[in-house]
């Protein structure tokens, strides 16, 4: 795998039409990214955090400024790019490896290129034996990593996530988190993680953005310069994160404000940090 | 009452499952031959059971009851694989396309609120009373259930899917059929099993309504007519037979065909 992929955002900004005037959801996000870089991106409901994700894998469109990957403005979805979502989104008629296999549709591989590929990420995400189950008979974390496996097997540059494991069990969650980590490891592609979840976004990070809402900005890039891996309970980590969660804490009443619009902006759900464990 | 509660806890019944449902069949059939054997009645209409009987042996043997069956399974199949090809081509046609919907729509559904039977005296005109009239009558009532479960199947694919066929860079081909037909399977076989039962009935209904060749329904027709009233009974039971045969084979097919759903309520 080349270590192409250069990640450039350049005074990001994006809005969405209203009754009355534009809602601003993204203002002046500016961030770089490098080849084989993890950067988890945290903030509260609203920050705009999922829409800069799918800004960058190309669902998204109408912006300002520049989202470009190796100098080359985003247009569109491209398998360059993959992404997971919080659902799997795996198509519940298919098998496992049918599933994965829709990564590679359009790629330019021989079939036998095809079933090599598929087998290889059915044991990167150390699913052999369930090749020919289908979704309803997977649990929520086996399923993710069905869906992590379909946005891996193209090969991807950059692979987003989109709180991936925000619906799931706390064991399985801190269990796929170490499984992403070691995956990140072996393909060495840049990941770009979003979540709520502050220690998850430490625990895998090389940088942790922190973003504050309406409009969606960057607050503070905090770096991680932890190795790997890493000890949740040790001295550093806890060192981080209390970083972190300064952001947080300083103006929680800003966090608190009522929307300028209230009927343009999605109901709040009440904060839902983790700090615990 | 311990007694039957402890009965249904385990479902440990004093009838086997499978007898159950012959349970109220059996009881009427005993009513039928009491009533005869003691004379409640001492109207024409009420036939002894054991004439129904011969007559039931008669048609098999003289070979009626296949021909009868066989005309009318023969239009029934014509006009369920028309109605159904056609059901499907426009209700995909509508489901993808918004032009289509709004320049079709209106009147398609103002034509579906038509009753069905409404449509005979039109269709006796243009086709007369054979064969080209039942089956244009029984693809019409083949069409409508098609058109508008395969529309609402393809109106209802979840956008979460819609987003991951983008991201999977699907071209158009690939979207309709990897996404959009598989997803509205369910809704389209829904469909086709509620096609199968309208053209069964509409059958019987074209026979009755479009008097002339053979058919199960002529055979009725001609019971009545000639006051046989076993032979009618036998039809009715005839009629009844096919209909469950035809809609427990579409009950299978579907199983078959969704079992991907698994038990639970499919998700995405």
């Amino acid at each position: 795998m080349s270590q192409a992929g250069t990640l450039d955002i350049q005074h990001l900004s994006k809005s969405y039409p209203v009754k009355d005037g534009d809602l601003a959801v993204l203002e002046d996000v500016t961030l770089t990214i490098t080849p084989g870089e993890f950067v988890s991106i945290v903030g509260s409901s609203g920050c705009g955090k999922s829409t800069l994700l799918r800004l960058i894998v190309g669902l998204e469109e109408d912006y300002q400024g520049q989202v470009l990957l190796d100098g080359e403005r985003i247009v569109g979805t491209s398998l360059r790019r993959g992404i997971v979502f919080q659902e799997h989104r795996l198509f519940p008629w298919l098998t496992v490896e049918n599933n994965i296999q829709l990564g590679l549709l359009n790629a330019d591989l021989t079939p036998g290129q095809k079933r090599l590929a598929v087998r290889e990420h059915i044991a990167l995400v150390g699913l052999e034996g369930f090749e020919k189950s289908y979704p309803h008979q997977l649990s929520g974390g086996m399923a993710q990593r069905v869906a992590i496996a379909r946005a891996l097997v193209s090969k991807p540059e950059i692979l987003l996530l989109d709180e991936p494991f925000g619906a799931l069990d706390a064991l399985t969650r801190a269990y796929l988190q170490q499984e992403l980590h070691r995956i990140w490891q072996a393909e060495g592609i840049t990941m770009i993680l979003v979540t709520h979840d502050v220690e998850e976004a430490i625990y895998l990070g090389d940088k942790v953005v922190v973003m504050e809402p309406r409009p969606g900005r960057i607050r503070r890039i905090v770096p991680v310069d932890l190795a790997h891996p890493r000890e949740r309970a040790a001295v550093g980590f806890a060192e981080v994160k209390q970083q972190v969660l300064r952001e947080f804490s300083g103006d929680s009443a800003s966090l608190a404000e009522p929307p300028l619009r209230s009927d343009a902006v999605e109901p709040q759900e009440p904060q839902q940090w983790q700090f615990a464990i | 009452m311990a007694r039957s509660s402890s009965y249904n806890t385990q479902d440990k019944h004093p009838v086997p499952k499978f007898l159950r449902g012959w349970i109220l069949p059996a009881l009427l059939l005993l009513l039928w031959w009491l009533a005869v054997k003691f004379n409640w009645s001492t109207s024409p209409l009420l036939v002894p059971v054991d004439k129904v009987w011969d007559t039931a042996v008669e048609q098999f043997r003289s070979g009626e009851l296949a021909i009868a069956l066989e005309a009318s399974l023969r239009r029934d199949l014509i006009g369920f694989v028309i109605g159904v090809s056609a059901g499907l081509v426009f209700g995909v046609a509508f489901g993808l396309s918004r032009l289509f919907e709004w320049m079709i729509g209106p009147t398609f559904h103002t034509l579906k609120q038509i009753s069905l039977f409404a449509w005979i005296p039109l269709l006796s005109v243009w086709f007369g009373l054979g064969d080209p009239a039942k089956v244009a009558f029984l693809s019409l009532a083949a069409f409508f259930p098609v058109v508008l479960n395969t529309f609402e199947g393809i109106r209802s694919v979840p956008a979460e899917l819609v987003e991951a066929a983008r991201v999977l860079k699907f071209n158009r081909r690939q979207w309709l059929f990897k996404l959009i037909l598989p997803a509205a399977s369910p809704s389209i076989l829904a469909g086709i099993h509620l096609a199968l039962i309208y053209a069964w009935l509409a059958t019987l209904g074209a026979e009755y309504l479009l008097v002339s060749g053979k058919g199960i329904g002529n055979t009725m027709i001609d019971g009545r007519e000639l006051f046989l009233m076993d032979l009618v009974i036998f039809g009715v039971i005839v009629v009844g037979f096919v209909g469950f045969a035809l809609n427990w084979l579409a009950a299978q097919i579907e199983r078959r065909l969704l079992a991907w759903r698994g038990r639970s309520v499919a998700q995405f």
